[in-house]
């Protein structure tokens, strides 16, 4: 299901924790780096690797927001509404972004390209409005550098 | 007014401050080095002289909760460095990760020299790619010089690293939750007894601290307990890093003394709020610390000083809003927070953290009743001290105090309707809400 570079991190990653479980999350990280989400079947061969019934690994997936359970687009646009950026106008930011792109969060893209979110505190609060795209920290932002953002993703 | 001090921050305007070669050339892993030549007694001894307290949320003696471990091992011994900085308005761990890296290794290792571990865990917030990354990058550098892995500096002392990473959950922060998440499980905190002392991770000996405390220690151990406790006060010396959000005109970290006066902070440091306007109410060390008012702004930042005004030093997240501020959608916000995050586990924190922002919004949108309020508080008094964790007063009391301090906010807007539309619950997450996704219990 992931290639054989992959598959090595894996098994080195298991290989470090005194007990095998612990890799649950380590490994649902690395086969989702790989792709792009968590599906059911992703999730059983998590389980397969790790020898652990699968509902041991759905039931991890499933409690964090982290791990995506439905395909998520190119960018994953993760806005936070939280208090320090809600007092510093996410809410202006989340707006601009629905209207340009045409989605609500929750939603991708017809082409696949992004995904939006609403997100809890990213502790990015001294650079609220802050978000998250992919892993990647955005802050400080307005609907004039979020326009100039989006415009410069390859 | 007293100058920003840096010693956690000295490195955070630092270049190429997250290498280990400038790290060393500012004086990194001195405090290191002396100490694998003191005894375990002498460290965790001089670190209970200093007073400093953890930095995490509940400001308990570091010293104090090291020498609970075990004397002499007869498990392993665990040291979990809690790096899941989750508590809105809180954002200091996640920037010195990111600058200064090797700090935080520094004192991660004498941590957990100090009880007796060999193997240490730093639990990232999964949101964190930056941070891990310079770790992870870090660590390596750090395992090249000898002051990671085996033989430690040439001391025969072998200790040992290594990153978790979160996937997205604000109650793994939560001390037990942590641990059961480290274990490859749902971040559901376990009852307490037994303590992390006697029965941690994997069932053995485990101490917890949060990131900014374990980075405080390096330098403890090398300029003494005395220098430590020359600022700060009797019952909370030293400094720590202050984030300010919000309403200031420069928000940011502020490395200032234990006791520096909230006006202060805000005023002089954090250059005071926009357009000159006034302030309506100050949240003091993260969303879960009871609110303040204009009129406590004089009140000393530390632990006692907070208890003063019936609040909580927290993390020292200062959340400032002006008196254009709705208190009531801040409000129902921090509620919502709570409701999405409650990991579903206790029924009073479950129920209760959902029935807080349905009422809330209803309010909002101005089709509240004036009984709306005492049924709010009701809600919190059957949620407080009937959990688990304290993720279920830390839900509630933010809901009680913002009631409770800016009642007639809430009346009015209950009086004169609002003309609001009803905003709704929040947007879509694509992950789903925890408290509705129903337990699992099966066992192996
Ligand atoms: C709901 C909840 C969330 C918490 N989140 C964090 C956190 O993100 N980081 C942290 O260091 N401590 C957090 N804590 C406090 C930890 O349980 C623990 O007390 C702390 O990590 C101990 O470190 P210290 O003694 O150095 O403060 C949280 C506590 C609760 C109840
Ligand atoms: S509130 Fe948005 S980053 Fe903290």
């Amino acid at each position: 299901m992931v290639s054989e570079e992959q598959l090595t991190k894996i098994r080195d990653t298991i290989a470090r924790f005194p007990q095998k479980r612990s890799a649950v999350l380590p490994v649902l990280h690395l086969v989702q780096e790989e792709l792009g989400w968590l599906s059911p079947q992703a999730q059983d061969y998590v389980a397969e690797l790790l020898g652990l019934p699968p509902i041991k690994v759905h039931e991890v997936a499933s409690f964090y927001t982290l791990f995506n359970k439905k395909p998520v687009g190119r960018y994953h646009l993760q806005v936070c509404t939280n208090i320090a950026c809600m007092l510093r106008n996410s809410g202006e930011i989340l707006q601009a972004i629905q209207k340009k792109l045409g989605i609500k969060p929750g939603e991708t893209t017809a082409d696949q390209r992004f995904s939006v979110s609403t997100v809890e505190c990213l502790a990015a609060c001294g650079g609220a409005p802050a978000m998250q795209v992919n892993s990647d920290y955005v802050e400080n932002l307005s609907t004039e550098r979020l326009t100039a953002y989006l415009a410069e993703l390859p | 007014m007293a100058e920003q001090i840096r010693i956690i921050s000295k490195n955070f305007e630092v270049p190429n401050a997250e290498t280990i070669d400038v790290f060393i050339e500012r004086g990194g892993y001195e405090g290191l080095k002396k100490a694998l030549r003191l005894t375990v007694e002498e460290v965790v001894e001089v670190v209970k002289a200093s007073g400093l307290r953890g930095r995490g949320g509940a400001g308990f003696p570091t010293g104090v909760k090291w020498s609970f471990m075990p004397k002499e091992p007869k498990k392993p011994h665990y040291l979990c460095c809690n790096a899941d900085e989750g508590e809105p308005g809180t954002f200091k761990d996640r920037k010195i990760i990111e600058t200064d890296p090797h700090s935080l290794i520094e004192g991660i290792i004498i941590g957990a020299y100090a009880i007796r571990s060999k193997l240490a865990f730093v639990y990232v917030r999964g949101e964190f790619g930056l941070g891990y990354r310079r770790l992870s990058a870090a660590l390596e550098e750090a395992r090249a010089r000898g002051f990671v892995g085996q033989n430690l500096d040439g001391t025969g002392h072998d200790i040992d690293i290594i990153l978790y990473r979160g996937a997205g959950a604000y109650i793994c922060g939560e001390e037990t939750a942590l641990m059961e998440s480290l274990e490859g499980k749902r971040g559901y905190p376990r009852p307490k007894p037994p303590f992390p002392a006697g029965y941690g991770v994997y069932g053995c000996p485990t101490t917890v601290n949060n990131v900014e405390t374990l980075c405080t220690v390096p330098h403890i151990i090398k300029h003494g307990a005395d220098w430590y406790r020359s600022m700060g006060t009797k019952a909370s010396p030293g400094t720590t890093l202050f984030g300010v959000s919000g309403h200031v005109n420069r928000p940011g970290l502020y490395e200032l003394p234990l006791g520096t006066p909230l006006r202060e902070i805000i005023y002089e440091h954090a250059g005071g709020v926009p357009g000159g306007r006034k302030i309506k109410g100050v949240i003091p060390g993260g969303s879960s610390t009871p609110i303040l008012t204009a009129e406590m702004l004089d009140t000393p930042m530390d632990h006692d000083g907070l208890r003063t005004v019936s609040s909580l030093f927290g993390t020292g997240a200062i959340i400032v809003m002006d008196e254009t501020t709705d208190i009531v959608a801040v409000t129902r916000r921090i509620a919502e927070f709570y409701h999405h995050e409650s990991c579903g586990q206790c029924t009073p924190c479950r129920e209760g953290s959902g029935w807080i922002p349905q009422i809330l919004r209803r309010i909002e949108a101005g089709q509240g009743r004036m009984e709306d309020l005492d049924l709010l508080l009701s809600i919190c008094a059957n949620m407080e001290g009937r959990t688990i964790c304290p993720f279920g007063d830390a839900a509630a009391w933010p809901i009680r105090y913002n009631i409770s301090r800016f009642r007639a906010d809430f009346e009015e807007r209950i009086r004169r309707g609002s003309g609001l539309p009803d905003p709704g619950p929040v947007p879509g997450v694509l992950g789903g809400r925890r408290a509705d996704l129903i337990p699992v219990q099966v066992s192996a």
